[in-house]
């Protein structure tokens, strides 16, 4: 029997992490995306596109992210495609992601007084100048800290994909275990390469929250 | 598409998936009460505890908050056996869930600590009340009632999050669809099933969640 020294099990699990690192930013720069047009929907004029907006947002916040895996796995199949586990889990966990974002932003967006609303409404703006020049510059500062504290989520999320086969830092916990028969070690290791991505995220949550919240400390 | 939609399966598997949502019930239930019960205890260690437990408590809280559940679960469950812990599958699924929930909890229910004034502690020491009386009746009943939302949040987030336990083989909601989808060959079908059922579920606790802070703190907070 192979021996297998800390040093080797550490590399690959290292080598694994690259992948948790890329499916996170994927995730996190595509549910932006989509979150900010579910945004748009949520607070925008039209009542049925507010509602299916919100109706989306209720349905990917009430249901378990592996499920949603799952239905995106078996789904994508449902057209004739060949699914790989990295197409399932990115258009799921884009989607999931998405849905929280939205929310954390319109609780920021409502966060703005309704009196600037009508103002800008007062200077004939429309709905994308208000959001563009009035709203959203001032939504972005509080919106921050609590974005940065999702993508911990967001790392924590990508943990699922293992379960669809996506070799990622669990995945490869998981593999290099059954190599080692070293439970303990390896699973103990892979909780911390995933404690030293999301604690710096935390961290930096909670600072700029102070920092940024200055203004609000004395009302 | 041409994809045939087939839910004839449906009451035959119903057994099966009764005993799934059963599991996951009996999970979250015990998971809820004993995770608060636990993050309370936590939370009045970083409040008013003993100094040498406060730094041992804020570890564990960060590190739990900044590790994915599915690892936790993993360690408790694979990792636990090598120093001689062995446990079943739900005891293991419910330990998780108890220790997960404990630190999401803690953190939240401190907040509510925080935010009461100093006033309140104050005024239950010049009633002659220990410092631990007068955490128990004047500080903690206000701060539950405040973060109740937050905590009640939480509570229905790691419900969601218990579907992961099915990986340990601890035969929950998921477990039952994976069997069933393993036996009918309609992946799909089955998961979507199962998706509603947890729909249904969420919001069916998160009502009964409010309902249960309607019944436990009947007065407006007085502020």
């Amino acid at each position: 029997m192979t021996e297998f020294s800390f040093w080797d099990i550490l590399r690959n699990l290292l080598l694994a992490a690259r992948w948790t690192v890329v499916l996170s930013l994927v995730s996190f720069v595509g549910g932006g995306i989509v979150g900010a047009a579910l945004l748009f929907l949520r607070i925008g004029g039209r009542q049925w596109l507010r509602l299916l907006s919100r109706g989306y947002i209720q349905l990917f916040q009430g249901t378990p992210l592996l499920m949603q895996l799952f239905l995106a796995f078996f789904g994508l199949g449902l057209f004739g495609i060949d699914v790989p586990a990295w197409l399932a889990a990115c258009v799921a966990l884009i989607l999931w992601t998405a849905a929280f974002l939205a929310e954390i932003w319109r609780g920021c967006v409502e966060s703005i007084a309704k009196g600037q609303w009508e103002a800008s409404a007062s200077l004939g703006m429309g709905y994308l100048q208000q959001m563009r020049y009035v709203i959203l510059p001032q939504a972005l500062k509080v919106a921050v800290p609590p974005t940065v504290g999702f993508s911990v989520q967001v790392v924590k999320g990508t943990a699922l994909t293992s379960i669809i086969g996506f070799v990622e830092l669990s995945k490869a916990g998981s593999i290099v275990t059954n190599a080692t028969f070293q439970p303990f070690t390896v699973y103990g290791l892979v909780a911390l390469i995933y404690f030293a991505l999301c604690w710096p995220l935390s961290k930096s949550s909670q600072l700029l929250e102070r920092k940024l919240n200055v203004a609000h400390r004395n009302h | 598409m041409t994809y045939q939609f087939d839910f004839g399966w449906l009451i035959g598997s119903l057994p099966v998936l009764l005993k799934g949502i059963r599991i996951t019930v009996q999970l979250i239930v015990i998971g809820a009460v004993f995770g608060v019960a636990f993050g309370i205890a936590c939370a009045w260690v970083r409040a008013l505890g003993p100094k040498w437990l406060k730094p041992v408590v804020a570890t564990y809280v960060e590190l739990i908050r900044n590790t994915p559940f599915l690892i936790q679960l993993f360690f408790i469950f694979f990792g636990l056996p090598s120093l001689g812990i062995r446990m079943s599958e739900l005891t293991a699924a419910n330990l998780a869930m108890i220790v997960n929930l404990g630190a999401y909890s803690c953190e939240i229910v401190r907040a509510g600590i925080q935010a009461t004034p100093r006033g309140q502690f104050e005024a239950g020491a010049s009633l002659a009340m220990t410092p631990f009386q007068s955490f128990r009746y004047v500080v903690l009943v206000p701060a539950l009632q405040r973060i109740w939302p937050a905590l009640s949040s939480q509570i229905v987030i790691v419900m969601l999050g218990s579907a992961v336990v099915s990986q340990i083989a601890a035969e929950d909601l998921t477990f039952a669809a994976n069997f069933i989808q393993s036996r009918n060959f309609r992946a799909f079908e089955t998961y979507i099933v199962s998706t509603l059922i947890y729909l249904a579920l969420a919001i069916l606790l998160r009502q009964l969640l409010a309902g249960l802070g309607w019944m436990l703190f009947p007065r407006k907070a007085s502020r």
